[in-house]
């Protein structure tokens, strides 16, 4: 590759720094042995053994796990059937109904899902609601991603499979589903982020009973960003990490397979 | 009882009829083809014997049975695609055994069956790869070994040569003539390269605009076109326009506009005044130097206008004095020269009496 001029590689590692350092400083003060995030003291893993004693921490993560997965879960399977159900029948609606909440301002979804689900289904707020308000907004993704990987393909494939004796439901079992699998569980790896990390339509729908854990950490640095928060935040932004490196080879991998 | 039979389907899409009224039958064995430019209708009628389309009106018969309540899933039927469309997912030889598993073939007997029918298309060492690792030819053999592992009654096959190159295209013109006679496989072929379906054929269908305009063997299509569509479509062909004066002793005298009086074959029954074209082949018509000798019937005078040198051998565009352009063609058998005539050369054109084929309007 031709080597970028100077001015080009300064202002991208500019850029690249303004994006990661701030991690890098969260990261590297979680390890810091001092209750301050001043000055570098020494290292220390006592945050870390803080917050695996912290109850409340606990229980905001198992809570956050547990409405992560359902959500994805189930965002998944809804998703995955509305982006087939798009691209089989070219409906004229539904791209728009399901993808518009992909679009829609997040506090917008926040405020209307709190009002339906009390004045409408009067329903106590806590994990339920969370659970319900998370996959409402992460089927659109799911879809797009799904019908995304339809749309590459070759449609005569799944003709081919009906002319060779194959039922619908087999052609669905043995071709159509190994074809997206690649799309339905990026989908479900992008759900389960996006959930995991959400404040602001859990913040409305979660009521005073639950809290996951970008609600404990926002509680928590209303007093004072502690090396508690540090270290809960490298933890989670590892997992993030984690989840993103394995979609994206997974993404990849089968497109070789399969394209 | 014909193995396939196909009457009076009609097909339409919003306010275009794709199909109108066709019936035709095809026999066991057969090497049967569908001819006509993109979107004469050839490949909706391919779909329709499929299954994946359902004709408006008319009924296509298989063994005498309709097969307007069986999907296409349950049709002994089998289609090579144009894109050949391989599952990507599964390797050549799950693919070529996709048929048989849907047919719940026992597994012993599936693996024998996989392993001679990748042998038949010299693929047997290739059973592990998968598509994307395999060259365009070898993917053409694959999806022909999946349609035809299972023994269908019909094999159709829609352009599957459209994708090769010249040279590959010829040799699986070839292999697909053996093949077929080797599996007593009737095929359905469509296609739009005319060379191609001479080539491979028993029979053609030549279609235009949604109806059959001729169906025939290839030579009687090649040398009898029974109206000007075919015979312009079907190879290079001169199509001189002439009304008939007389016909006499299995013989017309032509009144061709830009010619002149001529003599050509007559066939059925052409009475004087009738109007129509003579089509006459390049390779009927000799060209020689200027003033040259010869029998032939119909003589003109002309200049070579353009040509056009393939190697073999050189058709000749000539611009006759009395206004007309002919095409003739000439094999450079000549040893060391390249070709006969320059442009500007003085030429004469001739043809015997008999030949051409006049087709009236």
């Amino acid at each position: 590759m031709r080597k970028l001029p100077l001015w080009l590689q300064l202002a991208a590692a500019a850029t690249f720094a303004f994006l990661y350092l701030p991690l890098v400083v969260v990261v590297a003060y979680s390890f810091n042995d001092s209750r301050l995030n001043a000055e570098w003291v020494g290292f220390t893993l006592d945050w870390y053994r803080v917050l695996f004693a912290d109850e409340e921490m606990l229980l905001a993560a198992r809570n956050s796990l547990f409405i992560a997965l359902v959500s994805s879960l189930c965002a998944t399977l809804l998703g995955t059937l509305a982006g087939l159900a798009i691209h089989r029948y070219r409906p004229r609606w539904l791209p728009l109904l399901v993808i518009t909440p992909v679009a829609m301002p997040e506090i917008l979804l926040g405020v209307s899902l709190l009002v339906f689900f009390i004045q409408v289904l009067h329903l106590t707020l806590g994990l339920l609601s969370v659970v319900l308000a998370h996959i409402t907004f992460s089927i659109g993704f799911v879809a797009i991603i799904v019908r995304a990987r339809l749309a590459g393909m070759d449609e005569s494939i799944f003709e081919a499979a009906r002319d060779l004796g194959a039922s619908p439901w087999a052609t669905f079992r043995l071709v159509t589903f190994p074809l997206i699998l690649p799309a339905v569980v990026a989908g479900f790896l992008m759900s389960f982020t996006l959930s995991i990390d959400d404040f602001v339509i859990t913040f409305f729908t979660a009521g005073v009973g639950v809290s996951t854990l970008p609600l404990q950490i926002y509680s928590m640095i209303k007093i004072a960003v502690t090396p508690e928060v540090n270290a809960v935040s490298t933890l989670l932004m590892l997992l993030t990490l984690v989840l993103v490196i394995v979609a994206s080879r997974l993404d990849k991998s089968f497109m070789k397979g399969g394209a | 009882m014909a193995l396939l039979e196909i009457r009076n389907i009609t097909r339409r899409f919003a306010d275009f009829e794709a199909v109108s009224e066709v019936s035709f039958t095809v026999e066991s064995g057969e090497f049967f083809t569908l001819l006509g430019p993109s979107g004469c209708g050839k490949t909706t009628i391919l779909r329709m014997i499929a299954g994946f389309d359902l004709p408006d009106a008319g009924q296509i018969l298989l063994d005498g049975r309709d097969l307007a309540r069986t999907p296409a899933e349950k049709r002994p039927i089998h289609t090579v695609f144009q894109s050949y469309a391989l599952f990507p997912h599964l390797s050549v030889g799950q693919n070529v055994a996709f048929p048989l598993r849907m047919a719940g073939v026992a597994e012993t007997e599936l693996r024998r069956r996989v392993r001679e029918t990748l042998e038949q298309v010299h693929l047997a060492e290739l059973a592990e790869h998968y598509p994307h690792e395999i060259s365009g030819g070898q993917k053409q053999r694959v999806a022909l070994a999946r349609g035809l592992v299972n023994r269908p009654r019909l094999l159709l096959l829609d352009e599957p040569l459209g994708a090769l190159d010249l040279k590959l295209r010829e040799e699986m013109q070839l292999e697909l003539i053996k093949l077929q006679r080797e599996v007593g496989v009737t095929f359905v072929f469509v296609t739009h390269a005319q060379p191609e379906a001479l080539a491979l054929s028993h029979r053609i269908a030549v279609m235009n605009r949604g109806r059959i305009e001729q169906l025939d063997e290839p030579s009687r299509i090649y040398s009898f076109p029974s109206n000007r569509f075919v015979a312009d479509f079907i190879g290079n062909c001169n199509l001189l326009e002439a009304a008939v004066i007389e016909r006499r002793d299995g013989l017309l005298r032509l009144a061709a506009a830009g010619l002149g009086e001529i003599r050509a074959p007559a066939s059925d029954a052409e009475k004087a005044g009738d109007k129509g074209v003579l089509a006459l082949r390049p390779e009927q018509v000799r060209i020689g130097a200027a003033n040259s000798a010869s029998d032939d019937a119909n003589r003109f005078p002309g200049t070579v206008r353009d040509f056009l040198y393939v190697g073999d051998v050189t058709t000749y565009q000539v611009a006759l004095d009395n206004g007309c352009q002919l095409a003739a063609l000439r094999p450079n058998d000549a040893p060391g020269r390249a070709r006969f005539f320059e442009v500007g050369d003085r030429v004469t054109l001739s043809w015997a009496a008999d030949a051409g084929h006049y087709v009236r309007d």
